[in-house]
């Protein structure tokens, strides 16, 4: 479980997140959402240590990662798996390499340990054969579920994933999507999502907060966003008139 | 970014890249890699641009002395001393602060814009460390090799031209490459190799890892790691030659 408590972050004296209170439960999956700029980002980024909080407290079960040491932080990083919105592959290695690279670094596990677990989790995402390909010879969606592949190698605790979706057709956001569902159920992790798909909100959100200028707006799940009066909510979730009508009709249908 | 805020970062960032890796394994590995593309990679052009230096210093050198009261054989003197002395470790280092600085700048700037050290950093890496280090170790490794390679070649050079045309004779040349021989000259070539090749990989990692934005800035970015890294080396080498001789 992740609990943040009053976060705020500032760049250059401009507070761009205004105390943030949340919890993100493990085995769900936790979806923050909100227009571009809202500080979705900056908070993912956060919670994960890449941007020192500006005040507030971010505990990973009973750790406050604000007041970690450095040894505490790092071995609490081979914890948290996190899939980027590019992949973040690293384009000088194999798939193969890419994804035994945590283990290459921070075990000492045997060769053959090694090419089991790398196997095990490219055919957990549906890339089995794929090992010797270079990250430039593969499809965007495919670089996502390396990515989710090298993400899950450690076996981690948490698992961020930074707009999974962008640049995806919706049938391959889908795929994506049921992915990383399916790998929170089945290592019960503590699953954070940031993204702005809707479909992803409908398919997979558990535990949503909808940030709106750095402040959590609105707080609930996929099945409370249909019945939500927020209006800030409603304006960003149902922004097209087919989405409008398609709440109408589900409203309707219940 | 002001100069005082580039020059703080500059030493944080050193002071980092010198902590104990995670894994000596995987950075013994990266430093072997580094090797390859930083020394062994760099060869073709380091030799060309030798070659070529020697022989034009020996052909300008022999133009001025022949006829004049100095001895032929200065012109292989000559040429030994300013290769080593000042044209294999300078023309080397600014040739690499080129081309290794602008592949590292945009090597690592592309991998901050990718968020490939975001991805790092979230493993529990010191990409620091792990990342500038060992191209750091390997530069202070593999240039001085090509600056003694360079200084050789800048010989051979000399002595192709000479052999090659009619402004004194080879003998001549030969006899001037053994006069007034110090070996000190051998030592100062290489002191500068090593701060110059220090100072050309740790400004341009420096220059790449710190990009933000995008390719504009990456662009930019590369372009000003070999400026500064250029600069740098100039004064390095003025400093040294008040500092070792």
């Amino acid at each position: 479980m992740i609990k943040l408590d009053n976060v705020r972050k500032s760049f250059d004296g401009e507070e761009v997140l205004h105390g943030i209170d949340a919890t993100f439960e493990a085995g769900k999956c936790n979806l923050v959402i909100g227009k571009s700029g809202s500080g979705k980002t900056v908070l993912v980024k956060c919670i994960v240590g890449l941007f020192k909080v500006s005040a507030g407290h971010i505990y990973y079960n009973d750790t406050d990662i604000t007041r970690a040491s450095k040894k505490e932080m790092r071995s609490l990083r081979q914890e948290i798996g996190m899939l980027f919105q590019g992949g973040a592959l690293f384009d000088s290695k194999t798939v193969e390499e890419n994804v035994r690279f945590p283990l290459d670094m921070f075990t000492n596990r045997s060769e053959k340990e090694k090419r089991m677990r790398v196997d095990e989790v490219l055919e957990r995402v549906n890339l089995q054969g794929q090992n010797l390909k270079m990250p430039s010879e593969i499809s965007g969606g495919m670089k996502k579920r390396v990515g989710i592949a090298r993400a899950i190698v450690m076996n981690p605790k948490y698992l961020f994933c930074d707009e999974p979706n962008s640049g995806l057709d919706p049938q391959t956001s889908l795929v994506i999507d049921h992915l990383i569902y399916e790998i929170t159920k089945e290592y019960n992790i503590t699953t954070v999502v940031n993204t702005h798909d809707m479909n992803s909100v409908m398919e997979i959100g558990e535990n949503i907060i909808f940030l709106h200028e750095g402040c959590v707006e609105w707080s609930g799940n996929h099945e409370n966003v249909l019945t939500s009066d927020n209006r800030l909510l409603e304006d960003f979730i149902f922004a097209s008139s087919f989405l409008k009508r398609a709440k109408e009709a589900l409203v309707q249908d219940k | 970014m002001s100069i005082f805020t580039s020059i703080g970062r500059y030493m944080i960032l050193m002071s980092h890249i010198f902590s104990r890796p995670e894994n000596g394994r995987m950075y013994y590995k990266e430093v072997m890699r580094q090797m390859n593309a930083i020394g062994v990679g760099s060869i073709p052009i380091v030799a060309l641009i030798s070659f070529f230096i020697g022989a034009v210093t020996a052909v300008q050198t022999a133009f001025q002395f022949v006829g004049s009261f100095i001895p032929p054989y200065y012109v292989g003197y000559v040429v030994r001393d300013t290769m080593l002395l000042e044209l294999s470790s300078t023309i080397t280092c600014l040739v690499l602060a080129g081309k290794v600085g602008s592949n590292l700048a945009s090597e690592l700037g592309t991998m901050r814009i990718t968020e490939q050290i975001d991805a790092l950093e979230i493993m529990g890496i010191n990409t620091g460390s792990f990342l500038i280090g060992p191209k750091v170790i390997a530069a202070v490794v593999t240039i001085p090799l090509l600056v003694v390679l360079s200084a050789a070649l800048g010989i051979l050079g000399g002595y192709m031209a000479v052999a090659t045309s009619n402004t004194i004779k080879v003998s001549e040349y030969l006899r001037g490459l053994h006069a007034f021989f110090d070996p000190y000259y051998v030592t100062i070539m290489l002191i500068k190799a090593l701060v110059f090749g220090f100072l050309l990989t740790s400004i341009s990692s420096f220059y790449g890892y710190y990009v933000e934005g995008g390719a504009y800035e990456l662009g930019k970015s590369s372009t000003r790691a070999v400026v500064i890294s250029s600069v740098a080396i100039l004064l390095a080498d003025y400093v040294l030659a008040f500092l070792l001789t």
